[in-house]
């Protein structure tokens, strides 16, 4: 045993625990967002549960299994439950039992001994909703515009109201969103040449006419909402909830209706990749609890391109100038401390910068310059896409840096020679010879900046992120990419409805689908850049023999 | 060749333009860091800069008859665009400040008689910045309020003077025996406006108006008279807070202090005496402190304090103006805790009394002055003297941040010892603010030394066994697994630890002191079960797969913690380990702790130092462990006394670069922790970190303000932090591969 020890091997072993434990930490990290992800869109079976509590009032409860816990039977030593001798533990389930506009929590905890039957009835339906979040009960009746109807017309029905809705959406966001956004444009087009005081009566006078038309053409627009809306509100369902009360649900607020107990294995996974797909192209709703997250993921990328866009033409020069270009010198040294640096400052830091510096100083400044119409109210000067961009790329700047010069250090210096001694300039073999081999290099830069980026959220948080916006920044108004804009951000979402929403409990599953997509983008980026990385490795390795 | 020839200008020019070009992009590098080194700078600057006071407008003010030039009271309005005077003949005078088109500075746009014919006004009372109690020599009172209303003709603003009756037209009766008051002080809500007088026959009487409806809009009122217990005969100022609950009354060297709350009564609540000669009195903006200022020229600031004895009044701290001459008046600010004083020569000091500096001093001024009022945005101080107006301008931003009060404790109003807070922002606009940098500061070092606590160990083991024991196809597949925690984005680790490990810790703590004894013990059983296995089985499961025969072991041990978690919970703690800790060890429980930040955020620095210090190990060069091992040293000995120490400076730079992110990481503590800023250890309680604090605060404050630039200070504290770790870490690395290639 003493010799044990005096050889080593207990502090080998020990230091092996670590790699362990650092492999199970970040594969149970991956397994876990991956489960609870998942789980969010896998359509759970619906129970209905007889419970007779205490007092001996018996009750219905029906809703999904959401959680179950052991709690120790001594918190429960004040309630007349009866426990079998040497049970320290009683079962209990945490039951999401939706029906909002019924009872005010969505949650409810059952404790085990007080449930005398669990069943998952065939005709139990989960109604997803467009307010007041799910419905758990049994369809009565089904109404078509006033009448008792089959249940059978279901499905047409739903099909009916769905095409309603599109539309609906459709004249709202689009051609209204046009109209409204050019009656704004007109207004400033006669604020700025009332401003340069060169508003004259005929310019007037064609405002005017151009304002009078769009405002006709709303009117048109709104008519035809009104009649779209009254088709929509035509149709009603009646459903019975747990405790017996029918309850009238309108078309206009249903999602989907689903027989959950009744759905085979092939149809939950059909259900199940509908629910991933309409989790990714969807616009949330419900305060961001529910519905998909469609412009969190534009915001993101739209931002990392704009990012990406900045980024790579700064490090790539800078990365051939300290590889190329700058000599062996103390300001060389510089250089690589300040590049070191630059990574090694806190995210937040740029966050602040660019709050002060990017959004009222210089956007401040081109607010008084050119946009001086809109003024109070700031374009620029707050914060927006754009500047969340380029603080970013300042962000990133080191990832592409430290990753490009990486490339160009294993690029052979014979190549270099060989394309000097051929006659080309310096300038030449860096166009012709160098930057063709070395971009690899320099797309794996890239793809770890994309990656740094789309998962960073405190700078975020200063400068441009918000939880809702209203408009995305790229549509269809000229000048159709509108960089002064506030946008949504995935790992901001994740943020905003896991800790700042009124009902955290609820929209956790989401939060972890969130998660669990941003996770599977960030990792996707980063194994794609490492292989490409590997690769490179591996070629260079061969042209240098 | 001819081609080459032909075109070699152009080439030429285009290679030397590539040149400029890539030289100017790699400097832009350097240029962005020192950019936001200066501009983090320049924000945070004027908040060091002292206070300004400088002459800006002066004129004559006209003089009606011989002896009518005695102001008795003056003021502006908030954009410094008039100023007033009411003189003894009862004639309120408005004067243009700035120069319009139309008009000249000086120039009198309102002049208005106050009093009834031939009356003559005795005293002005004052209450805040706008509200004045005139009282004319035969003993008519009225209340009224100058007001200014901005009109807009053609883009530019006019400012048209009016003045206003709160309390209506009326004579006020304040006296019910109509006796001449001596001495008078009077503050209004909008309920109820009260008075204190004392009268020449020695009476001290409180008079209430408590308003019908509300004064804003209806000044009809019901009036309570009382007469004060008071035995000092002589009354030298009265003073009332602002929310009618105390009055202060000076005779002499006593401050006598009244309880104002209770309708019916008016009780002595206590009395202070001063030891030095007072001269003035003044009440702080909010009303929570009185200033007393003496005859040597020193002011002392009182306020409550819950002691032994219940709440006493305590002198806090003092301020002395440099010449020691006794100190004429005292002027404070309607919403920051500054005043200024004047002492009897004319200099006046400008003071700011949370932070205790001493702002300004100057003589500005011949002798007492007939009115000195600060303007209501504190930009401005107006002294009229004799018959001259004068106009000064004080630019004082930032009076409440100095080093003292950004790094020592201060002494806050309410508070019962010097303590360190931050407390930013609250409803009132009378509100101290609380910049303490020392709570946040401490709490950034509290999260990051957790970390590294969980971090390091971990971290620097699976290093030192990647690098050094590993086989070199397994070492392909583990450093990039490991290395791919770095790539997680820390928004997913802050809301795991947040939303799930949290309320998992919470539920199964034993589980985790479980954990620490398991783990390592569980290795160490299966390592000498592996040694005493028969040599035939160790050669199939040779000692390089040691990690993966450790996963599932380590796993089970895992499981067994937390399943003996409830079992030791209810044996050792008594059911519920929380409480244990709440009851029996008297330390409070944040579910979002430092326990949770420690683990998350040592996840997130795991594999920064574990790269590094892996790299480190893995370079030392080969002939030096083969050396020590063939003169016969184990593969352990020659790792700890040959490949460590030769990586050490390797390690310590890993070590500094996990250090500088655990500081500056910001979503992770923003959402595992409460973020209430304490001044704790404890393992059990939460804490608020610099970079969690920017991203709570920076979102509502208010641009240029001393919050805004406070936080500036937060990120470029960090800045300067970080970047001397990694100035520091890049240097050893610097020294380290110069050592390996000379070796």
């Amino acid at each position: 045993m003493k010799k044990w020890f005096r050889s080593g091997s207990p502090w080998v072993w020990l230091s092996a625990a670590g790699v362990s434990i650092s492999l199970i930490s970040v594969l149970g990290l991956l397994g876990l967002i991956a489960l609870k992800g998942l789980s969010y869109f896998w359509p759970a079976d619906l129970y209905q549960f007889e419970l007779l509590d205490d007092k001996g009032i018996s009750s219905t409860v029906i809703g999904e299994i959401y959680d179950r816990e052991k709690i120790p039977a001594s918190q429960l030593a004040h309630t007349n439950i009866k426990l079998k001798p040497g049970q320290e533990t009683i079962e209990r389930f945490l039951i999401k039992t939706g029906n909002r506009e019924l009872v005010s929590l969505d949650f409810r905890w059952l404790l085990v001994p007080h449930i005398q039957s669990m069943t998952t009835p065939e005709d139990l339906v989960v109604i997803e909703r467009r307010t007041n979040g799910n419905f758990y009960g049994y369809i009565d009746s089904l109404i078509l515009d006033g009448k008792k109807v089959d249940l059978s017309q279901l499905p047409q029905l739903q099909e009916r109201v769905d095409t309603f809705q599109d539309q609906i959406e459709d004249l709202q966001k689009t051609d209204i969103g046009a109209i409204n956004y050019q009656l704004e444009r007109l207004r400033l087009k006669e604020r700025k040449h009332n401003l340069d005081k060169s508003l004259t009566p005929e310019l007037m006078q064609r405002f005017k006419t151009e304002t009078v038309a769009l405002q006709q053409e709303y009117l048109q627009l709104e008519e035809k909402l009104m009649a779209l809306r009254h088709e929509v509100v035509r149709d009603q369902l009646i459903v019975r909830a747990m405790d017996g009360q029918l309850v009238t649900i309108n078309f206009e607020h249903i999602l989907q209706v689903s027989y959950n107990n009744q759905l085979g294995l092939f149809e939950r996974t059909l259900m199940f990749m509908h629910q991933v797909a309409s989790f990714i192209v969807d616009d949330p709703r419900e305060a961001n609890t529910e519905g998909g997250v469609f412009p969190a993921i534009f915001g993101t990328v739209l931002m990392v391109l704009l990012m990406t866009v900045i980024v790579s033409p700064m490090g790539v020069i800078a990365a051939i100038y300290l590889h190329e270009y700058a000599g062996n010198n103390a300001f060389t040294k510089l250089l690589r401390i300040a590049v070191i640096n630059l990574a090694g400052v806190p995210s937040i830091v740029y966050g602040v910068f660019g709050l002060g510096f990017f959004v009222y100083m210089v956007g401040g400044s081109l607010d008084q310059l050119f946009y001086a119409e809109t003024l109070p109210s700031p374009t620029f000067g707050t914060p927006g896409v754009m500047w969340s961009a380029i603080t970013l790329a300042i962000l990133t700047l080191p990832v592409v840096i430290v990753s490009t010069e990486e490339g160009l250090s294993r690029i052979p210096v014979a190549m270099r020679h060989g394309s000097l001694a051929l006659g080309a300039t310096k300038a030449e073999t860096l166009w012709r010879i160098i930057l063709p081999i070395a971009s690899p290099a320099i797309m794996t830069g890239i793809i770890l900046a994309i990656a740094r980026a789309a998962g960073e959220v405190a700078p975020l948080m200063l400068v441009g992120v918000v939880k809702m916006a209203p408009n995305l920044p790229l549509d269809g108004n000229f000048p159709f990419l509108h960089l002064d804009r506030k946008f949504m951000h995935l790992g901001f979402h994740i943020y905003d409805v896991g800790f700042q929403s009124p009902n955290v409990e609820a929209a956790r599953p989401l939060v972890f689908a969130t998660a669990l997509l941003l996770v599977t983008i960030i990792v996707c980026l980063n194994m794609t850049a490492v292989s490409i990385r590997n690769k490179l490795r591996e070629k260079y390795r061969m042209l240098d023999h | 060749m001819t081609i080459a020839l032909n075109s070699s200008g152009t080439r030429r020019l285009k290679n030397s333009l590539a040149k400029w070009l890539i030289t100017l992009g790699g400097i832009s590098v350097l240029f962005t860091l020192v950019l936001i080194f200066m501009y983090l700078l320049y924000v945070i600057k004027p908040i060091f800069n002292s206070a300004k006071v400088e002459p800006n407008v002066s004129f004559v003010i006209d003089k009606r008859a011989e002896n009518s030039s005695d102001t008795l009271s003056a003021g502006l309005d908030e954009l410094q665009e008039l100023a007033y005077q009411i003189n003894k003949e009862g004639i309120v005078d408005f004067y243009q400040l700035k120069a319009t088109s139309e008009h000249a500075v000086g120039y009198k746009v309102l002049s208005k008689n106050l009093l009834a014919e031939n009356n003559q006004l005795d005293m002005i009372i004052e209450s805040g910045v706008y509200l004045k109690l005139l009282i004319d020599n035969q003993n008519n009172i009225q209340l009224i309020t100058p007001q200014f209303k901005a009109t807009y003709t053609d883009d530019t603003r006019t400012i048209i003077p009016s003045i206003g009756y709160p309390l209506g037209n009326e004579n006020l009766i304040i006296d019910q025996q109509n006796k001449t008051i001596k001495k008078l002080a009077f503050a209004m809500t909008e309920e109820q406006a009260m008075f204190i007088a004392f009268t020449d026959d020695n009476r001290l009487i409180k008079t209430t108006f408590i308003a019908e409806d509300d004064f804003n809009y209806d000044p009809a009122y019901e009036t309570n008279y009382q007469e004060i217990d008071f035995v000092h005969n002589i009354v030298d100022d009265i003073l009332i807070t602002p929310d009618l609950t105390l009055a202060f009354i000076r005779s002499g060297n006593i401050i006598s202090i009244f309880e104002l709350d209770d309708e019916d009564n008016v009780s002595l609540k206590a009395e202070i005496s001063s030891v030095t000669e007072l001269t003035t009195m003044a009440l702080l903006s909010g009303g929570s402190s009185i200033l007393l200022g003496d005859n040597a020229g020193t002011v002392s600031q009182w306020f409550e304090v819950a002691g032994k004895n219940g709440r006493q009044f305590k002198q806090i701290r003092t301020f002395t103006t440099k010449n020691n001459e006794a100190v004429s008046r005292i002027v404070t600010e309607q919403f920051r805790k500054s005043f200024y004083t004047m002492t009897l020569s004319g200099v006046v000091d400008v003071f700011y009394t949370t932070s205790e500096a001493h702002l300004w001093q100057g003589k500005i001024s011949d002798g007492q002055p007939n009115a000195m009022v600060i303007s209501p945005r504190a930009d401005g101080l107006l002294l009229i003297n004799e018959n001259k107006l004068e106009l000064f301008s004080v630019e004082n931003e930032h009076p409440e941040v100095t080093l003292s009060a950004l790094w020592q404790e201060v002494w806050y109003e309410g508070y019962p010892e010097p303590d360190f807070i931050w407390q930013s922002t609250s409803g009132s606009d009378d509100f101290e603010g609380k910049f303490s940098l020392v709570p946040i500061s401490f709490g950034t070092i509290k999260a990051a030394l957790y970390a590294m606590l969980f971090a390091v160990p971990i971290a620097l083991s699976a290093a030192i066994y990647t690098a050094y024991f590993m086989t070199p196809g397994l070492r392909k597949k583990v450093k990039p697994t490991i290395e791919l925690m770095e790539a997680l984005p820390t928004v997913i680790l802050g809301f795991l630890a947040g939303l799930w490990l949290a309320p998992l810790i919470e539920d199964f703590l034993p589980a985790v002191f479980l954990l620490v004894i398991f783990l390592p013990c569980s290795t160490l059983i299966t390592a000498f079960a592996w040694h005493n296995l028969p040599k035939h089985i160790k050669n199939h499961v040779p000692e390089t797969l040691a990690p993966m025969i450790l996963i599932p072991v380590l796993l089970l041990a895992g499981y067994a913690a937390f399943s003996l978690s409830p079992v030791a919970e209810l044996h050792l703690f008594g059911g519920d380990m929380r409480q244990y800790i709440t009851n029996e060890l008297g330390i409070s429980f944040d579910q979002r702790n430092a326990l949770v930040v420690g683990i998350a955020m040592g996840f997130a620095v795991i594999p920064t130092i574990f790269t590094m210090t892996e790299d480190a190990i893995f370079s030392v060069p080969r002939h030096l462990t083969s050396g020590s091992l063939a003169l016969g040293a184990t593969q352990w000995q020659t790792l700890i006394k040959v490949v460590l120490l030769t990586a050490s400076p390797g390690i310590f730079s890993a070590v500094m670069m996990g250090l500088g992110r655990a500081v500056g990481e910001t979503m992770i503590v923003l959402m595992a922790t409460g973020n209430t800023p304490i001044l704790d250890w404890s393992i059990f309680q939460g804490m608020r970190t610099l970079a969690a604090n920017i991203a709570v605060e920076m979102p509502e404050s208010e641009v240029g303000s001393s919050h805004y630039r406070i936080l500036f200070l937060a990120a470029f504290v960090l800045f300067v932090f970080t970047f001397v770790f990694n100035t520091l870490a890049e240097f050893v690395r610097q020294r380290l591969r110069e050592k390996y290639s000379s070796l």
